[in-house]
């Protein structure tokens, strides 16, 4: 009967959750498309989501760009030589296509979700959120709606750069250590790309930057229970965050490609 | 009898879960009246006042401010209700991304749009009321000691000039001496501006003297009521155990042992 009752117990925690993140993304929607906006707060929100996020998408573009260049170099080489053109199109297709919207993702939502988690829910506590309502500002457009549109700004922007500089990346590993011709990997990478490639991923950028901010300010603004809560609250922003990027990339690469 | 209360609530319940927090409040503050309840830890003090705001709903009861039930009032409209009030937290509550001025100030922003140097100029005529001066503006909150905080705090809560101030705990965590600079400074901005006052405290020096009438809560009812005064006579035991702070009484605290 305990069993019984235990997966009762998660069942219905599972749901409660499930309904809460429901009617909260609901009232964020509804709130994005009603004035007043504050565009200090997006302009301040873009700026650390988007900006301030540069160096640590930067540094993993480039190194998932180098990395994926020497390894499918080293293994193409078990099947065939003259594998050059293969090589510039592997890394060009694979970083706009996954690696860059999902490593970005992630990192943003290391780097961004639980500083969200961490502010909102620390006003939570402090009962700063309580007192926005005491002074005629709704707790969503004032905190949740700027983080929402700036993280569905500002994720594709971060995307398009970590796919040049991954390609960048590909490409000094391809001409300086494995000797291939510049011009030729450029043209090959170039004529091998289809815009839907890039579009397909700036979508899934666009996607995840708002599932980013969404779980953030969720676990945020439901914390509760003093620092050991915010902490919970950081720790489910970017759990839940990550698993969701990986879901919904493998439903918009489904919506996308899947035939 | 004869004037509509500022704040009546009739029958006022609230549960969180199987827990019992309010077991139907009732309650009338006349304008311009400042009534202060009294009671424990934990016994519902805070729910009560978020439940006339709205920062959490009421189960069941009417709630009315000015003869308007605004448990009824429409989420559009709760901002209307709102500007009348204005509310001291417990822990201050500042906005600690802002500066002081901007805290004080925010509600004004908000709902008067007006420019930000006006606004600054309104916030440090407010931050004078309460006794700060005007280098205190440009602070964070996080660099201002534990009684500056509170008093940023009163300051914020009567820069809308509100109708009805709501006062949670407002001397707890303070020294005596800063204590009752905050009791001061509650009863000559509450006095000088003709604002009803409702406060929650358990500091009984605090409610003897910024009451006109004392209430007090336990069990998710109010107990007692009467004016300041007869709190130390007011035949009732459990009020006589809270106001003489003994620990043996009808009341029994939940202590292991």
């Amino acid at each position: 009967m305990n069993f019984l009752a235990l997966i009762g117990s998660v069942v219905l925690a599972f749901l409660g959750h499930l309904g809460r993140l429901t009617i909260f993304t609901a009232t964020a929607l509804s709130h994005c498309v009603r004035p007043p906006l504050y565009p200090r707060h997006i302009g301040r929100q873009m700026i650390d989501i988007g900006y301030y996020s540069l160096p640590v998408v930067g540094l993993t573009a480039i190194f998932s760009g180098m990395v994926l260049a020497l390894q499918s170099y080293t293994g193409f080489a078990r099947f065939a030589a003259g594998s050059e053109t293969a090589v510039a199109n592997v890394v060009i297709i694979s970083l706009t296509r996954e690696l860059g919207p999902v490593l970005a993702g992630l990192m943003v939502a290391g780097r961004i979700g639980a500083s969200m988690a961490a502010e909102i829910g620390t006003m939570r506590v402090t009962e700063q959120i309580d007192a926005l309502t005491t002074l005629s500002t709704n707790p969503f457009k004032y905190l949740v709606v700027p983080r929402l549109i700036a993280g569905l700004l500002m994720l594709p922007a971060l995307v398009l750069v970590a796919d040049i500089i991954g390609v960048f990346g590909g490409f000094v590993v391809s001409v300086y250590k494995l000797g291939f011709n510049p011009a030729a990997y450029i043209t090959n990478s170039y004529d091998m790309l289809e815009p839907l490639d890039v579009i397909s991923g700036l979508v899934k950028a666009a996607v995840f930057g708002f599932l980013i901010a969404l779980m953030g300010c969720y676990a945020g603004y439901h914390s509760k229970g003093g620092a050991q809560g915010v902490g919970a609250a950081t720790t489910n922003a970017v759990v839940s965050s990550s698993i969701l990027i990986l879901t919904f990339n493998y439903i918009i690469t489904e919506l996308f490609f899947g035939t | 009898m004869n004037a509509t209360p500022k704040i009546r609530l009739r029958d006022v319940r609230k549960s969180f879960g199987s827990k019992r927090v309010l077991a139907g409040i009732d309650l009338d503050i006349a304008k311009g009246e400042s009534v202060v309840v009294i009671g424990g830890s934990g016994t519902g003090k805070s729910v009560m006042i978020k439940s006339i705001i709205g920062i959490i709903l009421a189960d069941s009861g009417v709630i009315e401010v000015d003869g308007q039930d605004v448990t009824q009032v429409p989420a559009s409209q709760r901002d209307e209700v709102n500007r009348k009030f204005g509310m001291l937290f417990q822990g201050g509550a500042l906005f600690d991304s802002l500066p002081v001025w901007e805290n004080v100030a925010f509600g004004v922003i908000q709902r008067e749009h007006i420019g930000r140097k006006q606004a600054k100029d309104r916030a440090i005529e407010t931050l004078a009321k309460v006794g700060l001066s005007a280098d205190v503006a440009e602070l964070s909150p996080s660099e201002l000691s534990g009684g500056m905080q509170k008093r940023v705090g009163l300051a914020r809560a009567i820069a809308g000039e509100p109708e009805i101030v709501f006062f949670d705990e407002p001397t707890t965590g303070l020294d005596p001496i800063m204590a009752d600079v905050i009791n001061d400074l509650i009863i000559s901005v509450v006095k000088k501006q003709g604002i009803t006052a409702l406060s929650i405290t358990h500091d009984m020096h605090s409610a003897r003297k910024i009451a006109d009438r004392i209430t007090m809560l336990y069990e998710g009812k109010l107990i007692w009521d009467g004016p300041a005064g007869t709190v130390d006579n007011s035949g009732n035991p459990y009020v006589q155990q809270f106001v003489n702070g003994a620990a043996e009484g009808p009341i029994k605290m939940q202590v292991r042992r």
